[in-house]
Order: structure tokens, then C-alpha cells, then sequence
């Protein structure tokens, strides 16, 4: 009996609780129309490309971040390891005629080589974060703040060797550019790995008992460890991830930026955060999904494209997006605390 | 009992939540200098009342009138001001602090010099001292809360309601984490506070504390009244039956003991924590119920939890039908036919946000790997759902499905998930960490018919149960410790109360009492 009438209360279509669960969609549309109000021609082709081209690096940076925060802990080291592979990744694909070409003895390469070791530097200062928090216990927000300067450092020492004596990278070899600016019957394939990407996370986090495991590690750790879950290997698995994804979200930007400084990814990891917290992920770890985490990198992309595009001030998006993630949290302890 | 005045009262209380009748028409009239129980199953809406009581919820319908006045609480400032105070289940203390902040916590006595409040250490410290021995409380101030036992932190969390001139207390399951020993301190401290006309609002599933202490008893079911009584008319089975609405024959299921042989061995098992257990050894057979029994700081959490490879051993061995094991971590553990139900359901057990489909089969999935997945990438959805939803009908889990997340379940059945959890791995040795903590009649007893069930199965059951009826009324045989040390075994006719209590405290006199209790903190954490 009881059974059957609370099962009654729970399929009610609950308008509330359906805005409060799907409010980044809602603020996504508004958005966009309160700009397309504005200026009709934003609703085109062309700045669709543009947003999603925009968006694509950070969806990739945000999708690291979100493991680590599913797993409860948060990283900090995002953007400098950006900033760093996107250097690593741009000396490996100087044109061999470049008169400051970094590595003057070696050959052109495929674009897939400087990309794989991106990830793969990527991945080992991801898997050190992962050691720093789980065999030293220290905790992550400072673990990863330690690597974040320590990778700035690094990017900036490599970038003032000989011969490049910090100057920006550039005269990247075609294929390399294409990566970043090519398309495949106009879509983009940065785009395009930028699905892709989406696609294997989420296939990981939802259809794989690692996924699972990851959410239970956020959940309570205490609880997972007593399950038999291996926590140590969680953790270290959630940066090491982060840390590839970081590492490949490096290489793109200097593919599509055509160049490469020290100072890349500034900023990228708190995007990130912003973005994954936005989507719906519980700062407190064991929520949170995929879909949403792409519409929060969407937003704020939109935000900043659509006020320079109705001629507002770009600074204005600063001021905007600090109102959103105070907004979106607030609303988020809201959504945990209503329901206890 | 002499008619004193009503200091409380709550006429005619009713509380709906979406989709929920909490209370409906529920009364209730406390008098001062008395100890008021309120008991009931979980979800009949003591909580609920007590929330009314102190503000934290405004009732719909129904008026609360303090000293004959009507008062309207928006917050629990308001109820506070009005002499009510709470000490919740889980304690809020910062543990962090001294004993003196804690008491005076919000309002510690300053002096104002420069325009800046500057602490007044000395006023705090005279004014903590007078307080506390006027309660009968001996703790030093300056002790640091981190190495206090739990019931300490709950004598101080009484203090600081006496401190605000509280008239009364409502105490939700305040032994709930108690030892006997520690628990007839607080009764102690109760039966003053009662003689100095301070009403006590006592929320409990303990029958047995309710009739040692209580002076009169509510019984709520399904947010109604069932109706009050004066408690020495009333006795166990009366409690039971109007609390569940329906005869109880026996607390405890009928069973013979017919145990195999010996099944798990474990010899000379020693902390590697010094200040933890030491040199404990025991056997536990086929189709027996092992109760270990002691209080607080007697370090049995902590045995068990090295037992299954949570915490380090620094000796000793551990052995299963005959073949000597090595376990590190619970992985381990659970492959080797172990199970732990741990003591803290919410610290330790649920994961609040996941759903009951994670939160039963996550133990299984990391051992038995392949039968969610088939030996593909993916996991099979349905093996999942297909698994919990056997246990949720064979525990009679009552939940609105599958996916609904945990923490909306109520405590009875969040535990049966748990165990749930455990029953999936099969195993050969069960071992319950307090199993009924804060659950509902109804469901304990499901839990131990399905513990008896488990050991005509031929399964080893370990229980560790501060609870003096359950422990005597579950075990086959009984070790007691005492300081982390086994201080003796019993069997049959000798599992008594005083032959318990007498063991427990056997070591006693050479280690003092907070040092248990410090114990128990460090090694937690």
C-alpha cells in the first residue's frame, strides 16, 4: 500500500524540481535568445561554428576536471598543464625551415605525435597530482596548486632555452594547423574531438564499473574503501585522466591558436571548475554528468561571444560569470538541502 | 508521582510535506522535573515533533504554548530564548576546541577594552567549572574535545543547554552511542537536572532506558498519538505492541544452536597501534551467532575493522577452515568471504547521493567484476537491477525504486541496503558492527531473523552489540572485552547482564576511563 502511493508522489511530473535539475538548459536558451533579441544575426551558421570552435578546448580541459571533481577532490593544475603541453606540443611541430626552430635536428612530424606526447606529459603530471593526494595526503587543492606553478615554471624554463629565448611559437607544419583549423565537411575537427572525447567519458563514467567506482570514491570514501574498493587507484586513475585530457586540450590550443606561449591555458582550470559546477556537478563530489558540464563550458563561451556581439564590453563577462556560479551554487545547496 | 506544572505543551500539531501527512493531530504536554519518552518506529514522527518543538520546522496547524503562553517559533533562536534546547543524535561540537569553548560556544564572556571583545579566559574557565559542578560533570575545561570519549562531548552539549538556562531538553537517542556504563552517567546527570525542575524530552528505541528512566511515555505511530501513559504502568511488551500496533510475541527469533565446527580462527591479533587491541584470540563456528560484547573504547571496532583489513595488524593471524589467510585490504576480505557491516551507517556505509542500485551492488562489482560486465567493457544494466531487486524483496526494502538515491530512505532501510550489499557477496563470515543502531523495532527484527536464517545456512555471524537484550538475546556465545584486551568468553546459560557487565569492566581499575574513550577517537582517525 504505502509503497504504491509514494510511488504516485514520485512520478508526478514536478515542475520545480524538473527546473532545478535542468536549470543550466533553461539559462543556456535564455541566453541565447535574450542575444538573438538583440541581434537576429547571431543566430547563423557561421557564429554557431564559432562558439563550438571557441568551446572545444575548454570542453575537453572541463572534462577532466570533472572526474577529479566527481572523486571529490579538486584540481587546480589544469590551465598551466595546458599551458605546458601546448608549448611541448608546439616545438614538435615547428616547420623545419623555421630559423628558430626548437629541435633544429628534427624532421617534420605527424600532427599525431606532438599530440600523443602532449597527453602523455599531460598524463604523468596528472598521475603525479594523483600521487601527491593519495600517497602523501596531501590535500588536492594544494597538491595541484603545487603543479600548477610547478608546470608554469617548467613551460617558462623550456620556453627561454636556446633557441627560442621565450619568444612565441609559430611556422606550425600544415598538418599541424589543419588540426586545429581544419574541418571535415565543415565541422571543425577540433570539434569533432571534442565529441569524441564526450563520448568516451561519458561511456566511462556511466558503463564501466571504474565509472561507478569513481562516483562511489566521491560519494563517501570511506564507505567505497569498505566496499573493497581500491580508493588509492581511484584517485590516481581520476588525475590521471584530468591530467591526459589537460595535456590533449594543450595541443589543440596551439594547433589552434597556431602558436604557443608559456602563458597558455591562464585561467582554464578555474573555467573549468566554473563550468563543471555550473553543469551540475556537487562541489562536494559524487554528482555530476557530462551533458551538463558541456552546456556550463557552452554558456560561458555564449556569454562572452554574444556581448561582444551586441557590442557590450567583453570585460562584462567577468562580472556576469561570477554572478552565474554564485547563482548556480547557491541554487545547487538548495537542490541538497531541500530534500533532506 | 506528584502532578507538577505543564511546562510544554503542543495541542493538536500537524506537519504535511509534499506528499507526506508527518503529524496529524499529535499532543503533547511535558511537566516540569520529569523525564517526558516519546517513542515510536521510525518515520511515526517523533523527529518531526521535536523539530516542531524547537523551531526548526513551523507546524501547519496546532499551537505550542511554553509556561501557558502561546509562542510561535520561526527559528530555534526563538526556542532557545524560551528555555527549549536540543541535543541532537549527532553531536554539534567542535571537536577541535577545548571543553570550555564548546560549552560557551556563541557567547563566550569577553571584556571590551580598545573597541575589540578580548576573550576572558579566567571568567570562562570559573564559570565552566561552577557549571559543571552543579551537573556532577568532572572534565577538566581545557581538555582539548578531540580526546574526549563521545559521551563526554554529549555531557558538555548538556551543559551548554543548562548554561542557557534550558527548562527543556530534548535529547534524540542520546545513549545511541553510549556503553552501558557511560549511559547510566548520563541517567545520572538526567535524574539531576529532573530534581532541579528541568523537563526532559526523551526520544528513544531503548524500551529498556525508557522504563529505567522515563516518568511518562508518548508512543507516536504513523504521525499520530497513540496515546500517553505513566511510565510504571507500562512494561515491554505494552511498549512494543502500541508502538507496532500489533503483537510482538518474542523481540528475538526462536532458534536452536546446532553449531558445526570451528570456521574462522584468529590468534593472538594485535593492533599495530599500541594503545588499540592486543593479543585477542578466538574461534567462531559453522552456524553460530558470536556476540562480542564491551564498552566503549573496549576496541572492538577496531578489531574487527583489522580483521577485515582496514586497519594494520602488527601480529597475529587470522584463519579460515584451516588455511591461514592474509588479509590488507578489505578487497581481500571480501574475496576471502568476509563481510563487515560497519558501525556508522553514514559515515561508513551509504553513499547518500548514489542510488540503491550503486549503493547494493558496489561491494560485489569489485570482486565479482564479471558478472556485471560478462567479460565485455560495458556493464549489463540489468544484472544490476536484476540483483537489487531480489534483495529489496527479500528484505522487504521499502523504497519508491530502484534509482531512488539512499539518503531519502529511512534509517531501518538505508541499513538493509547495506546489508543487502553484503548478502550479494555471499559470504561465508558476516560480521555486524552494531547492526540495529537507530533503526526501527519492525526492522531489527527482520535483521535478526535474517542473521538466524544465515546461520542455519552454516554462515559464521559476529556481531559486535552494545545493546545488553540484543547481545543476550542473538548470541550462541559471547566474548567480552575490556581495554582492548579479550576478558572473557560465555556461553548458553552464563550470557547474563551482571556476568557481561562484570567482564567488561574487568580491567577497569587499572586505566581510567577517559583513556578508552581517547583511544577510540585517535585510532578513528
Amino acid at each position: 500500500m504505502e509503497e504504491k502511493t509514494s510511488m504516485k508522489a514520485k512520478s508526478k511530473f514536478d515542475l520545480r524540481l524538473f527546473l532545478m535539475n535542468n536549470a543550466i538548459y533553461a539559462i543556456m536558451l535564455v541566453m541565447i535568445a535574450l542575444v538573438v533579441a538583440v541581434k537576429p544575426s547571431f543566430f547563423s551558421i557561421r557564429v554557431l561554428r564559432d562558439i563550438l570552435m571557441q568551446s572545444s578546448v575548454r570542453i575537453v580541459v572541463a572534462l577532466g576536471c570533472m572526474f577529479v571533481i566527481i572523486s571529490g577532490s579538486a584540481d587546480l593544475s589544469g590551465g598551466r598543464i595546458v599551458g605546458l603541453t601546448a608549448v611541448i606540443a608546439g616545438t614538435l611541430a615547428e616547420q623545419s625551415t623555421y630559423y628558430l626552430k626548437y629541435y633544429a635536428n628534427l624532421p617534420e612530424l605527424p600532427a599525431f605525435v606532438p599530440l600523443l606526447v602532449a597527453v602523455l606529459v599531460g598524463a604523468a603530471l596528472g598521475i603525479f597530482n594523483g600521487l601527491v593526494v593519495s600517497k602523501l595526503k596531501v590535500p588536492a587543492f594544494l597538491a595541484t596548486l603545487g603543479t600548477a606553478m610547478l608546470a608554469f615554471g617548467i613551460s617558462n624554463l623550456y620556453m627561454d632555452a636556446e633557441p627560442n629565448n621565450s619568444q612565441p611559437l609559430g611556422s606550425f607544419t600544415d598538418n599541424f594547423k589543419a588540426l586545429g583549423s581544419g574541418s571535415f565537411h565543415d565541422i571543425p575537427y577540433i570539434l569533432l574531438i571534442a565529441v569524441f572525447c564526450v563520448a568516451i567519458v561519458w561511456i566511462l563514467q556511466n558503463k564501466t564499473i571504474l565509472g561507478k567506482e569513481v562516483f562511489a570514491v566521491g560519494g563517501n570514501m570511506e564507505a567505497a574503501k569498505v566496499s573493497g574498493i581500491n580508493v588509492l587507484k581511484i584517485q590516481l586513475f581520476t588525475f590521471a585522466i584530468a591530467g591526459a585530457l589537460y595535456g590533449l586540450g594543450g595541443c589543440l590550443e596551439a594547433a589552434r591558436t597556431g602558436s604557443g606561449t608559456a602563458s597558455y591555458g591562464t585561467g582554464y582550470e578555474l573555467d573549468a571548475i566554473a563550468a563543471c559546477i555550473i553543469g551540475g556537478c556537487s562541489a562536494g563530489g559524487g554528482v555530476g554528468g557530462v551533458g551538463g558540464v558541456v552546456a556550463g563550458v557552452i554558456i560561458f563561451n555564449i556569454m562572452s561571444y554574444g556581448l561582444t556581439f551586441i557590442g557590450l564590453s567583453p570585460y562584462w563577462q567577468y562580472v556576469a560569470k561570477g554572478v552565474i556560479i554564485i547563482a548556480a551554487v547557491a541554487i545547487d545547496v538548495r537542490k541538497y538541502a531541500k530534500k533532506n | 508521582m506528584e502532578i507538577s506544572n505543564v511546562i510544554l505543551e503542543m495541542k493538536h500539531i500537524s506537519k504535511h510535506f509534499p506528499g507526506v501527512k508527518a503529524l496529524d493531530d499529535v499532543s503533547l504536554t511535558v511537566r516540569a522535573g520529569t523525564v517526558h519518552a516519546v517513542m515510536g518506529e521510525n518515520g511515526a514522527g517523533k523527529s518531526t515533533l521535536m523539530k516542531c518543538a524547537f523551531g526548526i520546522y513551523q507546524p501547519d496547524e496546532g499551537e505550542i504554548l511554553v509556561n501557558g503562553k502561546t509562542v510561535r517559533f520561526t527559528d530555534t533562536r526563538d526556542a532557545i530564548d524560551q528555555g527549549i534546547s536540543m541535543i541532537h543524535q549527532e553531536l554539534q561540537v567542535v571537536r577541535s576546541r577545548n571543553v570550555m569553548e564548546n560549552v560557551w560556544l556563541g557567547r563566550i564572556p569577553h571584556k571590551k577594552a580598545l573597541g575589540i571583545k578580548w576573550v576572558d579566559q579566567k571568567t570562562m574557565y570559573i564559570n565552566t567549572v561552577k557549571l559543571f559542578e552543579g551537573l556532577g560533570i568532572e572534565i577538566d575545561p581545557r581538555t582539548v574535545l578531540a580526546r574526549l570519549s563521545v559521551s563526554y562531548c554529549q555531557l558538555i552539549e548538556i551543559a551548554r543547554a543548562i548554561s542557557c538556562d534550558a527548562r527543556v531538553i530534548i535529547m534524540d537517542e542520546p545513549t545511541s552511542s553510549l556503553s552501558e556504563n557511560e549511559a547510566e552517567l548520563l541517567f545520572k546527570i538526567i535524574r539531576q537536572l529532573t530534581s532541579q525542575g528541568v523537563a526532559i524530552i526523551y526520544i528513544s528505541h531503548k524500551i529498556e532506558a525508557i522504563l529505567q528512566i522515563a516518568d511518562e511515555v508518548t508512543i507516536m505511530r504513523d504521525g499520530m498519538c497513540v496515546g500517553s501513559w505513566p511510565a510504571n504502568e507500562l512494561d515491554n511488551s505494552k511498549i512494543i505492541n502500541r508502538m507496532v500496533g500489533r503483537e510482538m510475541t518474542s523481540r528475538f527469533p526462536r532458534r536452536d544452536y546446532e553449531a558445526g565446527d570451528v570456521y574462522l580462527e584468529v590468534e593472538h591479533l594485535t593492533s599495530a597501534n599500541p594503545k588499540s587491541f592486543r593479543d585477542v584470540s578466538f574461534a567462531v563456528r559453522r552456524g553460530e551467532i558470536f556476540g562480542i560484547g564491551g564498552l566503549i573504547g573496549a576496541q572492538r571496532t577496531e578489531m574487527v575493522e583489522s580483521i577485515f583489513g582496514l586497519r594494520e595488524v602488527k601480529s597475529g593471524r587470522i584463519i579460515k577452515d584451516g588455511k591461514q589467510l592474509r588479509i590488507t585490504c578489505p578487497r581481500d576480505a571480501i574475496r576471502n568471504g568476509f563481510a563487515l557491516l560497519t558501525e556508522e551507517r553514514r559515515e561508513t556505509g551509504i553513499i547518500p547521493m548514489l542510488s540503491i542500485v550503486e549503493n547494493t551492488v558496489i561491494a560485489n562489482q569489485t570482486i565479482n567484476r564479471k558478472r556485471y560486465t560478462g567479460g565485455r567493457l560495458f556493464l549489463r544494466k540489468k544484472r544490476r537491477s536484476e540483483d537489487t531487486q531480489k534483495f529489496i524483496e527479500a528484505l522487504q526494502i521499502k523504497t519508491p525504486s530502484l534509482l531512488t538515491q539512499i539518503k531519502y530512505l529511512s534509517g531501518g532501510n538505508q541499513q538493509k541496503v547495506v546489508l543487502a550489499r553484503w548478502l550479494l557477496t555471499e559470504p561465508d563470515i558476516l560480521i555486524l558492527d552494531e547492526p540495529t543502531r537507530g533503526i526501527d523495532i519492525g526492522a531489527k527484527f527482520e535483521i535478526y531473523s535474517l542473521l538466524v536464517e544465515m546461520a542455519k545456512q552454516g554462515k559464521s555471524i559476529i556481531i559486535v552489540c552494545s545493546e545488553m537484550p540484543e547481545l543476550i538475546g542473538m548470541s550462541d556465545r559471547v566474548m567480552v572485552m575490556c581495554e582492548g584486551r579479550v576478558s572473557g568468553f560465555l556461553e548458553g546459560d552464563q550470557i547474563q547482564d551482571q556476568s557481561i557487565m562484570h567482564l567488561a569492566s574487568s580491567y577497569m581499575n587499572t586505566a581510567t576511563e577517559g583513556n578508552g574513550g581517547e583511544n577510540e577517537y585517535e585510532s578513528k582517525k
